[in-house]
């Protein structure tokens, strides 16, 4: 990755670190409502892959996907709005944090059941090769979704059919509450699976958002190019709990300090300075980055609230919900 | 085309109709491909399409049903075989919570055009996990369309109007008929879906039914038509959309109501039947409503033991003889 590519990279990485933060004080204002996944600490993996990825990709996410999210397109005005229950949301505020959608730029939805968006990767990516496309879909997971069924009936079928998906593990430790470790019989719960479907288990540093890119890249033209699926477990580390009802106090102290040290915005800065980029030139980015989240806050807020009678709209497509005729 | 054809060629039929006008139509499902389906319903679609538009899978509904949802997100029309349909409980998450919940928790953004067909009901003897009626369960969920043909024409009519609707259709086609004949529907047939049809006329009762339940009620109201009783059949043909429109029309000529239905009565489509007429067409009975339905046990085995389960000729006669003499 260039220095600018990199610097881009950080920017990035940084709105989503300032609207994640928004969005957790927009909740303790009583701004947002039901519950947010924030993925604070996990920027450098939906960044690092957003790079190495065609606009024309598809990518499906989980409920913890505003940072998918948001490097795909979506505005944090749209993200904030959609939260806070605003009509100029990014589903009318139908979907709410764990569903942010942004359709036209290929993110293909968030969804809270776990693990159920593996097959639908599959599923587009099927579509691109027979419209003959070249385009990938990426579904990006947790590590906790490793153990459900579906998890394996798409990397078997992605490999029998040799189709252009990339399975994207955030491991980030947990499932949920409890250390994956203690429900897994594999070390690496992506990885070490993906050879007995016939798949490439890569691992990599998912706080680094160079070497994200890089593995994303060149699983990607390997895809492309028609030699089947990759499974890339990403290791990275959650700043908050698993939801906002979840303060985290069963990581232990010493294992949270570790990865706090391992951040990925740090990373990418001390990274930079290495490539002599000035110590300025970061600052200008970040300035940007408060900037335009503090503006899509203030935004957001000022959004009006959506009109009752949409909850009667958009089950079919007519645009109605009539079930009779 | 042959004078008459039966059911399940009739299911081929109508998916091949619908592959050779619009080329993002694939199909994809458990032995659908080389093997032609263990019901003979995809007989000559990879031999007339190929393999890249007619797939084998391996035993994966979560898979089949999900990538079809992905595939028809990105611009395909994909027809998914669930090959029983109580097969589609390995799959509910995406019947249930995936599928229809996009178009709406997205605001609009994306449309599912696809098609889940399965092999639907009793009477063969299958036992209890490859026998049951499950359109039921379709219906609990808002945002599945649901059509259950009876007739040959009508598999290939609604096959048509399934695969060409943006949204998503569960395509119940019912293993009693599969051997079932008709005659062929002209080229181009297409049966919007939500219009049931009035089957056979009379003026004393109205029995709503679908699918195999469209032929007992029709043998049924033969054999009353003998006592003097005139039945009018009503084929509701869809559950999602539904037309209670016909049934409050044909209860304007009737004023008695039987619903025949092999799901489960606990929760089965003719309680919502009921309570749309109860709610809207109170004031044109007189007599209460009847439903006979499956019984809500598992499906045994055993012709005798199938048979005190789910609706017969005797059963929908007896009921109605009682509503008559109401």
């Amino acid at each position: 990755m260039d220095v600018a590519a990199l610097l881009t990279c950080y920017e990035r990485m940084a709105v989503i670190r300032r609207t994640e933060k928004a969005a957790h004080d927009l909740f303790l204002q009583g701004l947002v409502k039901g519950t947010t996944h924030l993925a604070a600490g996990q920027e450098a993996i939906a960044v690092g892959a957003s790079a190495a990825l065609r606009p024309d990709d598809y990518v499906f996410a989980t409920y913890r996907g505003h940072h998918h999210a948001l490097a795909r397109g979506a505005t944090p005005e749209e993200c904030l709005a959609e939260l806070m229950s605003r009509a100029t949301g990014l589903c009318k505020a139908k979907g709410g944090s764990m569903h942010l959608t942004k359709a036209a730029t290929g993110m293909l939805g968030s969804y809270a059941i776990v693990g159920s968006h593996l097959p639908m990767a599959v599923g587009a990516a099927w579509s691109a090769r027979l419209r003959g496309t070249e385009q990938l879909a990426v579904a990006f997971f947790g590590d906790g979704a490793t153990n459900i069924g579906a998890f394996h009936e798409s990397l078997n079928l992605a490999a029998v059919w040799k189709l252009p998906v990339l399975f994207v593990c955030e491991n980030n430790q947990y499932m949920e509450y409890t250390p994956i470790a203690d429900v897994t019989a594999v070390a690496r719960p992506a990885a070490d699976r993906a050879p007995a479907h016939g798949i490439p288990g890569e691992v990599v540093d998912g706080n680094d958002v160079e070497a994200v890119e890089e593995a994303v890249a060149r699983l990607a033209r390997r895809a492309r190019a028609g030699d089947g699926p990759a499974v890339l477990e990403a290791e990275t580390y959650r700043h908050f709990g698993h939801s906002r009802s979840d303060p985290a106090a069963y990581r232990p102290a010493e294992e949270v300090e570790r990865w706090l040290k391992h951040d990925p915005l740090d990373l990418a800065r001390g990274r930079l300075a290495e490539l002599g980029v000035q110590a300025e030139a970061v600052a200008e980015a970040d300035e940007r980055a408060r900037a335009v989240v503090e503006r899509a806050v203030e935004a957001a807020k000022a959004g009006p609230p959506p009109d009752p009678r949409e909850a009667l709209t958009d089950v079919w497509a007519d645009g109605g919900a009539a079930w009779r005729t | 085309m042959a004078d008459v054809i039966t059911y399940r060629e009739a299911v081929a039929e109508g998916i091949a109709r619908e592959m050779r006008r619009d080329t993002s139509v694939v199909c994809l499902g458990e032995d659908i491909a080389a093997a032609e389906g263990v019901f003979k319903t995809t007989v000559g679609l990879r031999a007339e399409f190929g393999a890249e538009r007619v797939w084998d899978t391996p035993i994966s509904e979560q898979a089949i049903v999900g990538a079809a949802m992905g595939a028809a997100m990105t611009g395909m029309r994909p027809v998914a075989e669930i090959m029983f349909s109580d097969f589609l409980a390995c799959c509910w998450d995406y019947l249930a919570n995936e599928i229809p919940k996009v178009r709406y928790m997205t605001g609009g953004q994306v449309t599912v055009p696809l098609v889940v067909r399965t092999a639907n009901g009793g009477g063969l003897g299958f036992g209890a996990q490859h026998s049951q009626a499950t359109e039921n369960w379709a219906l609990t969920v808002p945002g599945l369309k649901i059509a259950a043909p009876a007739t040959p024409a009508d598999v290939i009519g609604m096959m048509a109007a399934a695969i060409r609707s943006d949204d998503p259709v569960v395509f119940f086609e019912h293993k009693a008929l599969l051997a079932t004949k008709g005659p062929p529907p002209p080229p181009d047939h297409v049966v919007e879906l939500g219009r049931a049809a009035v089957v056979r006329e009379g003026a004393d009762i109205t029995l709503v039914a679908l699918a195999a339940t469209v032929p007992l009620a029709l043998k049924a109201a033969d054999m009353l038509s003998g006592e003097g009783i005139e039945a009018e059949v009503v084929d509701l043909r869809c559950l999602v959309p539904l037309d209670a429109a016909t049934v409050l029309d044909s209860l304007r000529r009737t004023s008695r109501l039987l619903t025949v239905e092999e799901n489960p009565y606990q929760g089965g489509w003719g309680a919502t039947v009921v309570s749309i007429v109860a709610d809207e067409g109170f004031g044109l009975l007189d007599a209460p409503v009847r439903r006979v339905a499956g019984e809500c046990v598992p499906l045994p085995f055993a012709d005798a033991l199938e048979e005190q389960v789910i609706p017969t000729v005797d059963k929908v006669v007896t009921a109605v003889r009682g509503l008559a003499a109401y």
